[in-house]
């Protein structure tokens, strides 16, 4: 590809032994996703990850809507890092971007700043009777996959590749703001041209989409969403996306934050639903996700144990491309093997009911 | 037996001092890094404000060195430098009774911009780029046609924190300038915008031919940098900027974007001034005894600096500057050697 500039942008990632902090918006919007990235690196990698269950959130939501202070954000941080080392761990995985952009934030003051970093350990030793051990590497679990991007693909069972027309399938990356935008250093490829997912979709076989509105924020912003008056501020956003993106038809949608990948599936629903607009073929949407589903469909997992059904657009028509085998009976069988129920059809989400669109 | 005295840098600065050095009886010895004269001015196209060809002060300079016999050397790179003489980079030395920093500038690098996309997307060139394809088979988009839609960026590696580029390159507001109206005569009917976040208008004509860059040749001027440029379906460039006078964000799509570079400190002085004994600038250009009785004056008593080597020059001041290094090292030939 010719962005070659983000091999300027190179950071350490660890091989192995990783503390993988989980994400607040993940565990509730794609939990499958979590679990197949632990599946992922244990069972097809074989790789150390420790998924521990005495961390907590890192309050990032609490922090940015200025209801937790800086002292108590840096403190509960302090604590993570803490059990980190306490578990025999030194390498730091976050799955959430918000939360890799707060463990960088609150590294760089410490660094900056290092009386923070004192007045940090002693709260952290009234509070808990813990001591702060600092990591050696921190990372994005986005990291963690381009890092064995290679690996999976040689592991494959498919590639990103549509299955009728033998062509790469067409694919929009989208990174979090809070992955490279307040520390360009801190992601793969810097903030203007992050490779790190497209180092994926490129090792797996896709075609990367570069449109103009690629290094728009995708609208979540917890001042946009939190404060529902701001609310048209999101929509807006991820409006001038999917508009910016769609000349090119892309077949999917991959992001490595938990708030755009839930932004730019859902609010196709709402905008469907205000303008009658979507964005995919045939008059559906534009299917969204996350970065381990994309590495768990070329590896061979089963969709809906990937947790595919949690999104508001289907995926169907991305798996029939892919030439993913798949029970559409079981699409909404919950874990007991009972239907837990089906969604209203409309237009991003009803595969076979038709539906009467403008696009 | 004339003096001695080694100008580093054969480009307008070095060939200006050489020659007025020979008018006063002097023997100057240019080392030039390229393999002809001319530095960075050869294959400008024209000269702002009054649109003069640049072969038309460049080529009678060159003229004039060789008719004078000055003698050069070529594709030869000086490593250290000192008062009696400069090392040249195979090791040979060439004593002086004097020396002249004249190594000039380095033009900013638009790939380090990566926002802009230079290098990436096939419409966005540099001033310089354009300057080229002037002086070339002419201004057109990548695929061969004509630009209907063509912005302008000023300050792209000027007055930037971020790319550690704090000071004004000086001459690219003129340039822009310029280069607007020599595009305008180009495409009579193509719309024509200039970002800037200052106009800095400061050389004789200058000012007047802003203003008749606005009401004679319809030149829009922007205030407001450009944030990003990305491509669109149609290879043509989306651009960002926020229009800081309306106080509105802008978005707009244009067929070519041009990247107004500006003037770095060599990457080599640091080297060359930490061997030497010389101060830097926190810029990074030579920094002169003071701006006015010693301001082509190294803190190295029988080291001397013409043009650009201090800081962001035009070319009619660097061949101004260059007329006064020489009279300084006459000045200081006299009161060392002749005591």
């Amino acid at each position: 590809m010719r962005r070659a500039s983000w091999q300027e942008y190179q950071k350490e990632i660890a091989d192995n032994k990783y503390y993988y902090a989980r994400s607040c918006i993940r565990q509730n919007f794609f939990p499958g996703s979590e679990r197949a990235f632990l599946d992922i690196l244990t069972n097809d990698l074989g790789v150390d990850i420790f998924d521990d269950p005495l961390h907590t959130s890192c309050t990032g939501i609490g922090y940015h809507s200025d209801v937790v202070p800086l002292e108590t954000i840096m403190t509960v941080v302090a604590r993570q890092f803490s059990l980190m080392a306490e578990a025999g761990y030194e390498n730091f995985i976050s799955s959430c971007i918000t939360s890799f952009g707060i463990y960088n934030e609150v590294l760089a003051t410490w660094e900056e700043f290092p009386e923070t970093e004192e007045r940090t350990r002693r709260y952290l030793r009234e509070a808990t009777g813990r001591e702060l051990v600092k990591p050696r590497s921190i990372a994005h679990t986005s990291d963690i996959m381009f890092h064995h991007r290679h690996s999976i693909a040689r592991r494959a069972k498919r590639r990103l590749v549509n299955l009728y027309t033998g062509e790469s399938l067409r694919v929009v990356e989208h990174i979090g703001c809070h992955y490279a935008k307040i520390f360009p250093k801190s992601g793969i490829g810097g903030s203007e041209f992050p490779y790190v997912l497209a180092g994926m979709i490129e090792a797996w076989g896709g075609d990367v989409v570069d449109y103009p509105e690629r290094r728009h924020c995708c609208g979540f912003g917890f001042r946009n969403y939190l404060v529902q008056a701001n609310r048209g501020s999101s929509i807006a956003n991820s409006h001038k996306k999917l508009e910016s993106m769609a000349p090119y038809k892309p077949d999917f949608i991959v992001a490595n934050c938990p708030g755009c990948a839930m932004f730019l599936d859902k609010w196709q629903y709402a905008i469907s639903e205000m303008d009658g607009t979507t964005y995919g073929a045939n008059g559906r949407g534009i299917p969204v996700l996350t970065y381990e589903e994309m590495a768990g469909l070329v590896l061979g997992y089963d969709p809906w144990e990937l947790g595919m059904q949690f999104h508001q657009v289907d995926v169907e028509p991305l798996l029939d491309k892919l030439g993913v085998e798949y029970n559409p009976d079981a699409k909404y069988l919950g874990r007991d093997g009972k239907l837990i129920g089906r969604p209203r059809a409309v237009a991003v989400n009803g595969c076979g009911v038709e539906l009467g669109l403008r696009r | 037996m004339a003096y001695r005295v080694v100008i580093v840098g054969g480009g307008a600065a070095g060939m200006q001092t050489a020659l007025e050095l020979k008018s006063r009886g002097i023997e100057p010895v240019i080392v030039e890094r390229d393999i002809e004269l001319g530095g960075k001015v050869r294959g400008w196209h024209k000269l702002f404000p009054t649109f003069v060809p640049a072969s038309d002060v460049l080529f009678p300079l060159a003229q004039r060195v060789k008719a004078a016999r000055v003698r050069c050397f070529y594709g030869q790179e000086v490593t250290d430098i000192a008062s009696d003489g400069v090392t040249l980079r195979s090791g040979e030395r060439i004593p002086a009774d004097a020396v002249v920093m004249a190594t000039g500038f380095t033009l900013f690098d638009a790939h380090r911009k990566q926002e802009y996309g230079y290098g990436l997307y096939d419409n966005v060139i540099t001033s310089v780029d354009l300057e080229r394809m002037m002086n070339g088979g002419g201004v057109t988009l990548a695929d061969g046609t004509k630009p209907q839609r063509i912005a302008i960026l000023h300050c792209v590696g000027s007055r930037d924190e971020k790319v550690g580029q704090r000071h004004c390159s000086k001459v690219c507001c003129i340039t822009g300038v310029k280069q607007a109206i020599e595009l305008r005569e180009m495409f009579p009917d193509a719309d024509i915008f200039n970002f800037y976040m200052d106009i800095r208008m400061f050389g004789p004509g200058y000012e007047e031919l802003y203003r008749e860059a606005q009401e004679k040749y319809n030149i829009h001027f922007v205030r407001g940098r450009i944030s990003e440029a990305a491509e669109t379906i149609d290879k043509r460039i989306q651009i960002k900027a926020e229009d800081t006078l309306t106080g509105r964000p802008l978005r707009m799509t244009i067929d070519m974007l041009v990247l107004l570079v500006g003037m770095s400190a060599n990457y080599e002085n640091e080297g060359i001034a930490q061997r030497a004994g010389l101060e830097l600038a926190p810029n990074g250009y030579f920094k002169t005894v003071d701006n006015f009785l010693g301001a082509v004056s190294s803190n190295r008593r029988g080291i001397f600096y013409a043009g650009a080597v201090t800081g962001a020059k035009s070319l009619a001041d660097t061949l101004a500057e260059a007329s006064l290094t020489a009279s300084a090292v006459d000045d200081y030939l006299k009161e060392v050697f002749n005591k």
